[in-house]
């Protein structure tokens, strides 16, 4: 297989990029300053694309490869994937889903918990060598708080058997209500919002959820609400959610993910009510192995003819 | 009101309601007195008279037949508080630890003491659970991260650790460690714990030691109470027995940990993290620690929520009301 060559399209994950160089003919992409020169010259030989949540493979470059076969996410989200496209010309793609479920899940209520009991500001606190005895500043309490899940799939699940264990009354939103559940189906985001502590976002993100977090949401929220996102940045409205924080009209946020990372308005850096993690959500030495072996598993299945581990197309 | 009119309205509501003698130090604030003025008399020597010295002779001059101190927060009661309150009967304190009261001198006196009891698992567990993820998963240290701007010049963040399938030993497995525990198991996580004895209904291993709890752990999760026999029972031995990808959570007192050891631990990379939200000398805290990342520091704020606070004011409501009418108490600690 050494003769097959794969792209990779950004910096991911170091033992997938050398196991990645043993088997296949490894292209790095960020390797090339001018990208369509090296398109031109190596477009014969790249017959799969290895992508993440950063980037993936979009209609151009699909296009700039006519021998591409199978398009390998490092994720679970497929929202940088063309995947309209590799229908269409027959492309195998797969992600990483169950193996990184419960890291997601757990940095929700990581999140959930660090922006309601002001973790991340009483770290600074301590840090900067300001506390006195008898200071004290009453936080909000996270058991029992009502918590209201957009998309109810693998990780949406996870999160709520979580939040059951601190006796938070579960509702959620999603495309269809779920049969068999005792979780509280509300039929629209803004009626899940104006009935829920913490809203916490958890589906794919495609042309039907993006900004599925928007004004009114976050007005329905309201000033004691907060929002956790650890599905996509473009779920979010984000120039909304800046100044609905900073005008105090949503009450907190946690947020591993950005409508355009690596940047992140600076005008949350000043609020104490806001948690900020750089995507995160798989980010454990444990998830990233899982992940990168299913990435690997899925490439060689594809090339050796045999069935693919975590197909989506 | 004048010094007269105080004094004739105390003495008309000593003769109606049960007198409660509050005990505090000055940076402690005390703010359920309306409540709890409906149904007792309340004196509190920092109204009449601020200076510590003069406290001691407001009591041997007022308070004598008082039968019942509220001690807020971790005020100390010595043995000189102690003698100078002949008809003392019961301490009633706010918080779930004891370790600042003479519990000697309350159990040779047959002063029963009470704690905060329930009313603060649910917030201590809540935030066991916050500190462990903040430090498996850099939480505060990747924020801080982002805050400063380096995700653009660094582009990732190092990746942490799972939570999912870690075995946990919790150290003492009381109100608040049963709570951790229910927390934990929704995660993954399996539990294992130390007591002082192995309780029957619980199905989870017990270790009759610390250090066996360690050797079997990735995580130590610190909740137990401090007296002489526990102080420093998170030692040396202990946190080599956790090792070098070890992490401890204390939400219990600062001297269940010898400090020292864990900061050298800590710095010298023997010990994977620590999430701390109580130290030996608060609000002292070793500075070594503030330059570390897989560290997460707190100024021990584990139970203050509103919601907490209501639950506390009923409880020393309750616990009040027991003791004067003669009826079993919320939340007596046993003094051995």
């Amino acid at each position: 297989m050494e003769s097959i060559g794969v792209l990779i399209v950004c910096p991911m994950n170091t033992y997938l990029e050398q196991e990645l160089e043993k088997r296949f003919n490894l292209f790095k992409f960020w390797n090339f300053p001018d990208k369509t020169q090296f398109l031109n010259t190596h477009k014969n030989s790249i017959r799969a694309v290895v992508g993440n949540a950063t980037a993936g493979a979009d209609a151009e470059l699909i296009e700039a490869l006519p021998k591409l076969e199978i398009v390998a996410s490092f994720s679970v989200g497929l929202d940088k994937v063309d995947l309209g496209k590799c229908k269409e010309k027959g492309i195998r793609v797969t992600n990483t889903p169950d193996v990184l479920t419960e890291d997601v899940a757990d940095l929700a209520i990581g999140l959930s918990l660090a922006v309601l009991r002001r973790l991340c500001e009483s770290d600074r606190y301590v840090r900067s060598g300001k506390w006195k005895k008898g200071d004290y500043k009453l936080t909000t309490k996270f058991t029992g708080k009502t918590v209201g899940i957009i998309g109810l799939g693998r990780i949406g699940m996870a999160i709520a058997k979580r939040a059951e264990a601190f006796s938070c009354p579960i509702s959620y939103y999603s495309r269809t209500e779920k049969a068999d559940l005792k979780y509280k189906y509300y039929p629209s985001v803004v009626e899940l919002a104006s009935n829920c502590h913490i809203l916490i976002v958890a589906c794919p993100l495609t042309e039907e959820t993006r900004h599925i977090i928007n004004r009114e949401v976050i007005d329905a929220l309201g000033p004691k609400g907060v929002l956790i996102n650890i599905g996509r940045g473009p779920h979010v409205d984000e120039p909304e959610l800046v100044s609905a924080l900073v005008e105090g009209r949503l009450g907190g946020a946690g947020l591993d993910v950005f409508e355009h990372e690596p940047y992140v308005p600076e005008e949350l850096f000043g609020l104490e009510n806001v948690v900020l993690t750089p995507h995160v959500g798989s980010g454990t030495v444990e998830t990233r192995k899982e992940m990168a072996d299913l990435v690997l598993g899925n490439l060689e299945a594809h090339f050796l003819n045999k069935p693919l581990i975590t197909p989506v197309v | 009101m004048s010094e007269s009119e105080t004094q004739s309205n105390q003495s008309r509501n000593q003769q109606d309601l049960p007198v409660v003698l509050i005990h505090r130090l000055s940076i402690f604030n005390f703010s359920f007195s309306t409540r709890l003025q409906t149904h007792f008399t309340l004196v509190d020597p920092l109204l009449h008279s601020p200076e510590p010295d003069s406290i001691h002779s407001f009591l041997s001059r007022h308070a004598t037949s008082v039968s019942a101190l509220l001690c807020v927060g971790p005020s100390p009661i010595t043995s000189q508080t102690l003698s100078l309150l002949p008809s003392l009967q019961i301490v009633v304190g706010t918080s779930a630890g004891i370790d600042h009261v003479d519990l000697i001198e309350c159990r040779r006196r047959g002063i029963i003491v009470t704690n905060a009891g329930h009313a603060f698992s649910e917030d201590v567990a809540d935030y066991a659970l916050a500190l462990l993820i903040d430090v498996l998963r850099r939480v505060s240290a990747s924020d801080r991260f982002g805050r400063s701007g380096m995700w653009p010049k660094y582009g990732t963040y190092p990746v942490g650790s799972k939570l999912g399938g870690k075995r946990v030993g919790i150290v003492g497995l009381g109100s608040i460690g049963s709570e951790v525990a229910k927390r934990l198991v929704a995660f993954g996580c399996s539990i294992a714990y130390t007591s002082r004895k192995k309780n029957p209904a619980i199905s989870y291993p017990f270790y009759a030691n610390v250090c066996d709890l360690a050797t079997n752990s990735d995580v130590l999760i610190v909740c137990c109470a401090l007296t002489d026999e526990t102080r420093h029972m998170i030692n040396k031995d202990v946190m080599t027995a956790l090792g070098k990808e070890g992490v401890i959570i204390n939400v219990g007192r600062g001297s269940l940990i010898d400090e020292k050891e864990l900061v050298q631990f800590l710095v010298q990379g023997e010990l994977g993290g620590a999430g701390l939200d109580v130290f030996e000398k608060e609000p002292d805290v070793p500075k070594e620690l503030f330059t570390l990342d897989n560290v997460v520091l707190s100024p021990h704020l584990a139970v203050l929520t509103p919601e907490s606070f209501a639950a506390l004011q009923e409880v020393i409501l309750g616990n009040l009301m027991a003791f004067f009418t003669n009826k079993p108490l919320l939340s007596q600690v046993q003094l051995e």
